[in-house]
């Protein structure tokens, strides 16, 4: 009876492995097709531009809005525990390396993860169920370069900008908080702001982590909505399921991006 | 007279040729069981049968979706199991395809959905295209609605507008997937007009899947009956009407006895309830 209960457990766990290593050969195999059938969406970039208002334009509300409080709360923290030291003139130096290294690319794309990517596997997976996507195939159209391609592409180009804007943002927000409201000195808070973050170890790691997560969340998104069983259930599992894989994805990649980019000692 | 299903029907100028094609998704279950059909060019040709029957699969392997597990089927002069990716797409262009519920795209407006296959096939300027997209439009009696979004319409005003879109590049061959289904009376004899209509003046071949058995009757010239995955009458209209075969009576008078159940297949009712004598 327990041996009974062990196979079937091991039974259990072998297909759900299977089940996931097979899916993701599946996606790998969907994003290759995608890249190489892309040339629709970059000759006809007005396709990609459209695409690029939906998820980068639409979503700028809230990244901003976020980045600000995000920058704001930031600074209060970071003063509280800077003052103790007698350091609080550093503040600009920990609401900037806070944004542009970790907080701007994670937290924008987790945001963008819940605003634009859900919109894109519900955009697609309703386009699916309503044989949008077949009266495509059926006219000679490959929905993958028409639909498809555009949105990757689209999503891939907002999401480094929308973080950038997040950072700026809470910066801006630090500064509201650090300097207007609690009274550092604006010449400390810019000039070791400007002193300490580097434009390749800060910056450009910045960059580079919110180009992966781009690139994840988009790919995660198209996805999820082209392979969606086709039903009112099916495209709601497969919003739900966009939303927690890519933020699952997002910090993951982060914790391997970080451990690459800012070990060894590199870092001044 | 009605011919035997086994038949292998013979026309002058085949569009649409299957031999002996089977299909199953898996071994075990097939679909489609040793079909044979011809249909002549310039025709209006029915395949009926109830829901699950297996025609809306035919349909799907005419238009290259699927592939046959057996047999052959020859479509536009193209053998379907031959055709590569570019292959497909080349015969697609030579066919127009009218969906069940219209399959119009949400995100484009009437005018925009009937110019797709144009935009993205041919190189025509703008000029062009809005008079093939009035043209098209006007032929569904819809050129006034080319602003509307496709959510402002009925169900068969959208069935119309994507009549036109599936008509825009002026198809060889048009397939119906259920085009009466949901219609009210006044929208249906519109579908059904203008079915015949696009045909005789396109000079096009017409293949309509369809359970709406008495009013398909009124357009079609040749229909195939299907059951379980078998062809199992065909002939004219007149010869259908006057079938002797029972599966076929019972489907045209629309009676609930006959050779198809009322009931599902299930154990003893007494088993059910639990009735059964100890």
């Amino acid at each position: 009876m327990r041996v009974a209960d062990v196979r079937a457990r091991l039974e259990r766990l072998g297909s759900g492995v299977t089940f996931h290593v097979l899916r993701l050969g599946f996606a790998s195999r969907f994003l290759a097709h995608l890249v190489m059938h892309s040339g629709t969406a970059l000759r006809r970039f007005r396709l990609t531009t459209a695409e690029i208002y939906f998820a980068g334009v639409l979503s700028l509300i809230i990244i901003l809005v976020s980045g600000l409080f995000v920058g704001m709360v930031l600074a209060l923290q970071g003063y509280e525990t800077l003052q103790r030291f007698g350091a609080s003139e550093s503040l600009g130096v920990l609401v900037a390396l806070s944004l542009v290294r970790e907080l701007g690319p994670v937290v924008a794309g987790l945001l963008f993860a819940s605003r634009a990517g859900s919109a894109i596997t519900a955009e697609i997976g309703l386009m699916k169920a309503t044989e949008q996507l077949s009266a495509m195939e059926m006219m000679a159209v490959d929905p993958i370069a028409r639909v498809v391609a555009p949105r990757f592409w689209g999503g891939v180009l907002s999401m480094p900008l929308l973080a950038a804007l997040f950072s700026a943002m809470g910066i801006f927000g630090g500064y509201l908080v650090g300097v207007q409201l609690i009274g550092v000195d604006p010449g400390a808070f810019w000039s070791q702001m400007q002193a300490a973050v580097d434009l390749r170890n800060d910056i450009l790691n910045g960059v580079i982590k919110s180009v992966v997560f781009g690139v994840a969340v988009t790919w995660i998104a198209v996805f999820e909505g082209y392979d969606a069983p086709p039903t009112a259930e099916g495209v709601s599992r497969a919003t739900t399921r966009t939303v927690v894989t890519s933020s699952l994805a997002i910090l993951a990649l982060d914790f391997v991006l970080t451990a690459l980019m800012f070990t060894g000692g590199t870092h001044q | 007279m009605q011919q035997s299903p086994a038949a292998q029907r013979v026309v002058a100028h085949p569009i649409v040729e299957i031999r002996k094609l089977s299909f199953g998704y898996d071994a075990k279950r097939p679909v489609l069981r040793s079909i044979d059909l011809a249909i002549e060019r310039g025709s209006v040709v029915g395949i009926m049968g109830q829901s699950g029957c297996g025609k809306t699969t035919l349909l799907r392997v005419i238009m290259g979706a699927l592939r046959p597990s057996a047999g052959e089927a020859r479509v536009l002069g193209h053998t379907i199991k031959e055709l590569d990716r570019e292959g497909l797409y080349a015969m697609r262009r030579k066919m127009g395809m009218l969906f069940q519920f219209g399959a119009l795209f949400t995100d484009q407006s009437v005018y925009e959905n009937v110019a797709f296959p144009l935009r993205e096939h041919t190189d025509l300027s703008e000029d062009l295209i809005n008079d093939l997209v009035m043209l098209k439009l006007n032929a569904v009696g819809l050129r006034g609605a080319a602003h509307l979004a496709p959510t402002e319409l009925s169900g068969g005003m959208a069935r119309r507008v994507a009549l036109a879109r599936s008509i825009a590049l002026d198809p060889q061959l048009i397939l119906y997937d259920e085009p009466f289904t949901g219609l009210d009376p006044i929208s249906f004899g519109v579908i059904v007009r203008l079915i015949r209509e696009l045909n005789d003046s396109l000079g096009a071949t017409s293949i309509i899947v369809t359970h709406d058995v008495q009013e398909a009757l009124r357009v079609v010239d040749y229909v195939y009956f299907m059951a379980a995955g078998r062809v199992i009458a065909q002939g004219r209209p007149d010869e259908i009407r006057q079938s002797s075969e029972p599966f076929v009576r019972q489907f045209v008078n629309g009676s609930s006895e006959g050779p198809v159940p009322f009931h599902y297949p299930a154990p003893a009712y007494d088993a059910d309830l639990e009735l059964a004598t100890h």
